[in-house]
């Protein structure tokens, strides 16, 4: 990259090494935070990382610089702070990743019911319409079938955290995105089962 | 929304000072960085507080703070009070509230409220405007420089119009807003509690018309905002008007009239009212006394009965303080350490709901009326680099989003994201060779369109003529640190920049904003010219004095004829520069006179000198 204002040529840096002054900011997630491309993520580093990018790089520490610059601070700043939130949470890191693979995730498809969720939905199901029609004894049952999804959610998010590790061993340059399929299929399971759950604690409150 | 009217500061002023401003719905207030901490800037009066208050007299230039304030009792017709209710506001919005106030609408008020007062129409951040100026000037004559730059602060749970508001009000002032910031963050700020090192703060700020609550984090030094929420329509001025509400019933009663229907009884009555709610604080009971065409009403009100009838608006700031709990995913024995701030948090049973719910004694060291301000002043010393090493990550208080198909809101930026914060979102066309796309963006946390709050149309405009669905529009919407919202688009195959039209939904257009800064400059320069004149008189008046003393002395006449019709000219000539509006002249006479009187001042000098010497006995 060419420095806006000294002309020195640089690795893609947030500052230029030669004149200090801000660059505009990379868009990529990973390549802001200067990470690997990897999932699974120290978030305590990373969250110090984004203190120190923050003393560095907010629009309090422009606002007496030219306009340019400061409009490249509040740029950057902005994927800062986009990032970290991104970044910090697994579900929504591994969302960002796979849509830089193309692989969106659609609302729709977390509508479809998982097939080896289909016997506990129907009776979830079954118990809501029981609570909505006045008998207060399906609350029970209710308070039952949450917690269960709450477990089954514990138990995604280990799982989500397996294949973190594993993609990370892969040599990405080599293999297709299809690697990330499994990937894509427990956040749409978990994805559904916490929309059920939200479903259920709407109802019991 | 974006403003395309910025000046570039860079190269200038770099030494400016920055001053912090707190701007009420009851009082405003400046505050610098001193060497020692932030400080109050008081007025020419010596009144630390500009109550918010303009008054317009029939002639002559608007009235600002106190004295405005003693006019709402009155002519009240003439008199705007608590305008920041109306910042960044619609008709719609504001009905009710209207009921309450005095105030006349003007017609064309649908999307930015007109007041009409006196002779004048003029909208909310116009009105404001002129407190922000009085602050400026009252800076600029303590400072005895220009004062240009500021950092003025809002309620936390402002939107984007009511932000944009406040900083066209700036504009307008002639004062380039540095940065908003939110006002329970400034309190922190004030407080110092960056010298802690580690902890989470609430911050509960309970002004005269709005409520917020924050909730932080401190980490070396970074003040970290988890989650805000509040209510931009609830204080002080709820606890006056139900107060006001139970009074005139009580008199209507009593007296077998409604002196509601006369506004100076009104005003008369909301000062008593007003006054009894600030005895209250410490006084166990009252008496509220309307005197009022002879007629005298005389209640005697405890603090018993003042606090059953305010249950139910203390009550209304507990829900947002739940909900901010739960959006900063902390319980409330996390909670560290609780600032008051706000001069409705005086109020023992506010302070007492307070503690009940953060299960903590909350600070109450500092005024409440002024630890805003001081914060303010604080953040300016971190903009200006006079602080360094504390840093303010604060967020954005309101989803943003845009209207989909069937009027459903598509959420791109969530309430609470630290800001600035961004988020890009593709377009396309649903006709063949169709040129524009509108899009509607909105705040708020419902799921529909219409129970959002509208902020702005875009229109991206010019859009190459191509076959429905090819082109692709990047649109990114940005909220910037001032959590003020921009779009820009553009086209991806192309990469061309996509022109987007903004229509803001409530407030002032761009156009009308400048129409109002150069209204405002014009007289300002006028302001600023008769204010030099004034000084330079002021000076001539000095000179004239001391001349007129220096002829009586005996020095005078040990000048020759020469120099004495030297003085004697020069002294003329000021004579006549003094009666001239011209600033300039004044003071080019003024500095001859001084040089043409030099001798005579050495002379007398002397004189003096000499006189005292024989007045001493040297033994």
């Amino acid at each position: 990259m060419t420095c806006w204002q000294c002309s020195v040529e640089s690795e893609s840096a947030l500052l230029c090494p030669a004149c200090k002054a801000l660059q505009p900011p990379p868009s990529d997630y990973f390549v802001f935070f200067g990470l690997p491309r990897k999932l699974d993520i120290d978030v305590e580093k990373l969250q110090s990382r984004f203190y120190d990018l923050s003393r560095l790089l907010h629009p309090d520490k422009y606002s007496r610089k030219s306009e340019r610059e400061r409009g490249y601070s509040t740029a950057a700043t902005a994927v800062l702070n986009d990032g970290w939130r991104t970044l910090k949470n697994p579900v929504t890191r591994a969302e960002y990743l796979l849509s830089q693979e193309g692989l969106e995730i659609a609302e729709q498809r977390s509508k479809d019911v998982p097939p080896e969720l289909l016997e506990e939905v129907f009776e979830l199901n079954m118990a809501l319409e029981e609570l909505r029609g006045g008998e207060l004894s399906a609350k029970a049952e209710l308070v039952a079938a949450r917690d269960r999804f709450a477990s089954m959610l514990t138990a995604s998010d280990a799982e989500l955290q397996r294949q973190f590790v594993q993609w990370d061993t892969v040599d990405h340059n080599s293999v297709s995105s299809q690697s990330l399929a499994p990937i894509r299929s427990i956040l749409n399971r978990r994805r559904y089962i916490s929309n059920l759950i939200r479903d259920v604690e709407k109802e019991l409150s | 929304m974006s403003s395309s009217f910025q000046i570039d500061f860079s190269e200038a002023g770099s030494n400016q000072k920055i001053i912090g401003i707190d701007l009420g719905t009851t009082n405003s207030l400046g505050a610098f960085m001193d060497l020692t901490g932030p400080a109050i800037i008081p007025g020419a009066d010596g009144g630390r507080i500009v109550p918010s208050v303009v008054a317009f007299p029939e002639s002559g230039e608007p009235i600002v703070g106190e004295a405005a304030r003693q006019m709402l009792t009155t002519e009240s017709g003439r008199v705007i009070y608590s305008v920041k209710r109306l910042m960044g506001r619609g008709l719609g919005d504001v009905t009710e509230e209207l009921k309450l106030f005095p105030f006349r609408i003007a017609e064309g008020s649908d999307s930015v409220i007109r007041l009409s007062v006196g002779e004048k129409v003029l909208t909310a951040p116009e009105v404001s405007a002129l407190i922000l100026r009085q602050i400026k000037e009252n800076a600029e004559a303590f400072f005895g420089e220009s004062v240009d730059q500021a950092v003025i602060t809002v309620p936390a749970y402002f939107n984007d119009a009511q932000r944009q508001a406040t900083k066209d009000a700036g504009r307008i002032a002639g004062l380039e807003v540095l940065r908003l910031v939110n006002e329970p963050t400034a309190a922190a700020l004030a407080y110092g509690l960056d010298k802690r090192k580690e902890g989470i703060i609430a911050v509960y700020d309970f002004g005269g018309g709005t409520f917020d609550i924050s909730i932080l984090k401190l980490h070396n030094g970074i003040f970290e905002v988890l989650a805000t929420n509040g209510d931009t329509h609830l204080g002080g001025d709820d606890i006056d008007n139900m107060m006001i509400a139970v009074a005139l019933e009580d008199i209507q009663s009593e007296w077998g009239q409604d002196v509601g229907e006369n506004p100076e009884a009104l005003q008369t009555l909301r000062k008593a009212v007003i006054a009894c709610k600030e005895q209250l604080s410490f006084a166990p009971a009252v008496q509220l006394t309307l005197e009022w065409n002879e007629k005298k009403y005389q209640r005697e009100l405890t603090r018993e009965i003042f606090d059953r009838l305010i249950t139910p608006v203390v009550d209304r700031t507990l829900g947002p303080c739940r909900a901010c709990l739960a959006d900063a995913g902390l319980s409330v024995d996390k909670i560290d350490e609780v600032v008051m701030v706000g001069g409705s948090t005086r109020i023992p049973l506010v302070r007492n709901a307070v503690e009940v719910l953060f299960k903590a004694k909350p600070h109450t060291e500092l005024n409440p009326d002024e630890v805003v301000a001081l914060g303010a002043a604080v953040q300016a010393g971190i903009l200006s680099g006079d602080v360094q090493d504390t840093l303010l990550l604060d967020v954005t208080p309101l989803s943003l989003g845009i209207e989909t198909m069937g009027g459903v809101v598509s959420k791109l930026i969530v309430r609470n994201s630290t800001i600035p914060a961004s988020a890009t979102e593709s377009f396309t066309t649903a006709v063949e060779g169709q040129r524009n796309v509108l899009i509607h963006v909105l705040q708020g946390e419902r799921e529909m369109a219409r129970d959002c709050r509208s902020l702005a149309r875009f229109d991206l405009k010019d859009i190459d003529p191509m076959p429905a669905g090819l082109p692709r529009i990047e649109v990114k919407f940005l909220i910037d640190a001032n959590g003020i919202l921009s779009v820009t688009a553009r086209e991806k195959r192309t990469g061309k920049e996509q022109s987007v039209e903004v229509k803001p939904s409530y407030g002032l257009t761009d156009e009308q904003v400048e129409a109002m800064i150069l209204e405002s400059i014009e007289k300002a320069e006028a302001d600023f010219k008769e204010r030099q004149v004034r000084e330079a008189r002021v000076e001539a008046d000095r000179m004239f004095a001391a001349v007129d003393k220096g002829k009586q002395n005996d020095a005078w006449l040990t000048l020759t004829d020469d120099e004495r019709a030297a003085v004697e000219k020069v002294y003329n000539e000021l004579v006549l520069a003094y009666h001239s509006d011209y600033y300039d002249l004044i003071r080019d006479k003024i500095h001859e006179l001084d040089q043409s009187t030099h001798t005579l001042a050495e002379r007398m000098m002397n004189t003096a000198v000499s006189t005292a010497l024989k007045g001493t006995k040297i033994e």
